[in-house]
């Protein structure tokens, strides 16, 4: 499964968004998009999910246009973790992860035998059995996090986008989670996250997606991509790059 | 996990019961026996009169207005990510039972009894679009619940208008018996009107439960999760709006039975809105059943109306509800 986004241009109200960006996604490839607050990280991976309709470029699954698929169907070949993750009712751990078997027709309560194998290899990839029978207004910040990811996980679908799933999480949670993330990836889905800690994705990403101003300025390995230069340009921040070392002095 | 399992069958005999309760009260009490044998087609004439014209109709009206309302609640709860949703916190029956006064009002319910049930959906049609209007533009759970006022007082402001304009005493009658809800006198023919809208309001708001469930998440997850979020907020609209709509044309408004049903329910289906439609709607029922035999057994000189004893309850367990999610902080809204 290639997803594959051509000049995709996001307008609204005027303003444009994101402009003329391309960039594939692979199984068996954890890609970081990288850029700073405002540049159209989020606006970019919608258009991508075929949650919103680009007012130019288009999107492939495959051979499929994206904008064609049912939301199930796209569901079921990409799974998303959005940025913004609320839970409306106190429910179990193991419920939540199994909203993840939407698309394939799962239905709280009365789980399949494969949608409940599907939950349960998800819960333990994300080592959160123990908390499978605990409501989810009882868990700290780093176990929400594990929960989420299990959530999206476990559709099984063969590529991921999660948008800023480390953001607020202490610096071991935040390995713990980018983990289970190459996990993921090295069982041959992809992955596309947005991060915003560079020495991390330096540590974890095959493949780095630059985006600045609603355009995507560079993308390429860290090794070929990441430099003093880039930083500065992207973020306008002072930094020491030696090789995946990365050191961040100051604002520019 | 057991508990929800039972819970609908245990919710199914516990109505069933109260439903039999309801026919051993009235004017003239009868014992279990009277009231079975006149049940069954046998036994004295009067009984089965009394039975079948009488009580019968009243409690399963009473029992299905509470259903089409808990029904309906949860799943606008459900679709809003909010507790205190309601067809009648919400303005919904308000709304509903606006236009169908309107049809009372102009005395058009003499040539077409069908008009009443289709101008109540009309108005619970129109006021819970509004609402998911709303909901579409704010995220906020209390400007939500603000727009349900405004839509309530605005039904209230238009109703004491009909009020004060209306013509003769007999039609003043009219209308305030329905703005207070009641379920006396109601036929087989009455329910037989409104249960076909009823019906199809349950249908598609069980059809449209996964969704309800993935909403959990939140939209933009829930459309990640593959719910087109556009169909999901039609269908409980349209769900809720004829199972409201219809139960406003059986019983006029009542309100609060849609708030406390599904909210002593939600801890038995862990919280899961899929789930709570069925056991919310039984549970409802049962209250407005039981609420309908006090009604009758309390000595007042004019009869208690349903609506007000539904409010008496209903209110204070609104209230407190909002007051223990503001502080408890049941999260980000």
């Amino acid at each position: 499964m290639n997803l594959k986004a051509e000049n995709i241009t996001v307008r609204a109200q005027g303003a444009t968004l994101v402009e003329n960006a391309s960039f594939t996604l692979k199984p068996g490839e954890l890609v970081a998009l990288l850029g700073p607050n405002g540049a159209g990280k989020t606006t970019l991976l919608r258009a991508s999910l075929g949650l919103s309709k680009p007012a130019e470029g288009h999107v492939t699954l495959d051979k499929d246009e994206v904008q064609t698929l049912s939301p199930m169907q796209r569901a079921r070949r990409v799974s998303y973790l959005p940025q913004i993750r609320p839970l409306a009712w106190p429910n179990t751990v193991r419920d939540v992860v199994a909203l993840g078997r939407y698309s394939h027709g799962g239905s709280l309560g009365r789980l399949k035998a494969k949608d409940a194998e599907a939950v349960d290899a998800a819960i333990d990839a994300c080592d959160i059995a123990a908390l499978s029978h605990r409501k989810t207004d009882t868990l700290s910040g780093g176990e929400l996090a594990r929960v989420h990811c299990a959530r999206a996980f476990a559709a099984q679908a063969p590529l991921l986008v999660a948008d800023e799933p480390v953001a607020a999480l202490d610096p071991r949670h935040q390995f713990r989670v980018m983990d289970l993330l190459k996990k993921y990836v090295r069982n041959g889905q992809g992955a596309l996250v947005v991060l915003h800690d560079i020495a991390l994705a330096a540590k974890y990403a095959d493949r780095f997606i630059w985006m600045k101003d609603g355009r995507i300025q560079a993308q390429g390995t860290p090794e070929e991509t990441l430099t003093e230069e880039r930083l500065a340009h992207i973020y306008g921040v002072k930094s020491r790059v030696e090789g995946a070392k990365v050191v961040v002095e100051g604002a520019l | 996990m057991t508990s929800a399992r039972y819970l609908s069958p245990f919710l199914i005999v516990i109505s069933v019961i109260a439903i039999f309760a309801a026919c051993l009260f009235g004017t003239t009490p009868m014992a279990g026996g009277r009231v079975f044998t006149a049940l069954i087609g046998q036994g004295d004439v009067t009984d089965s009169l009394v039975i079948w014209q009488i009580r019968l109709p009243r409690a399963l009206a009473a029992f299905i207005v509470g259903a089409a309302l808990g029904a309906s609640g949860a799943a606008l709860q459900g679709l809003l990510r909010n507790p205190l949703a309601e067809p009648g916190v919400l303005g919904v029956s308000a709304t509903a039972s606006l236009t169908a006064s309107f049809v009372l009002y102009y005395g058009l319910i003499g040539t077409q009894a069908w008009l009443l049930p289709i101008a109540a959906i009309v108005g619970a049609l129109i006021a819970t679009a509004i609402i998911a209007l709303a909901a579409i533009r704010t995220k906020s759970v209390v400007t939500l619940i603000l727009v349900g006022v405004g839509l309530s007082s605005f039904a209230g402001a238009v109703m004491s208008l009909l009020l004060n304009l209306s013509p003769n005493p007999f039609s003043l009658f009219d209308l305030i018996n329905w703005t207070l809800g009641s379920v006396a006198n109601r036929s087989f023919e009455d329910i037989a009107l409104a249960a076909p809208f009823l019906l199809l309001g349950f249908i598609i708001l069980f059809l449209s439960r996964r969704g309800l469930s993935a909403l959990t998440l939140g939209e933009e997850a829930a459309s990640g999760l593959g719910v087109n979020l556009r169909n999901q907020r039609i269908y409980v609209v349209l769900g809720a709006g004829l199972a409201t709509g219809a139960a406003v044309s059986l019983a006029g408004a009542i309100g609060f039975v849609g708030i406390v049903a599904p909210h002593i329910v939600r801890p038995f289906v862990r919280h899961d809105p899929a789930r709570s439609l069925i056991p919310s709607a039984l549970l409802a029922g049962v209250f407005l059943v039981v609420a309908d035999i006090g009604v009758r057994l309390v000595p007042t000189q004019s009869e208690l109306k349903l609506g007000v004893v539904a409010a008496l309850f209903g209110a204070p367990a609104f209230i407190w509800i909002a007051m223990k999610r503001q502080g408890g902080g049941a999260g980000p809204s």
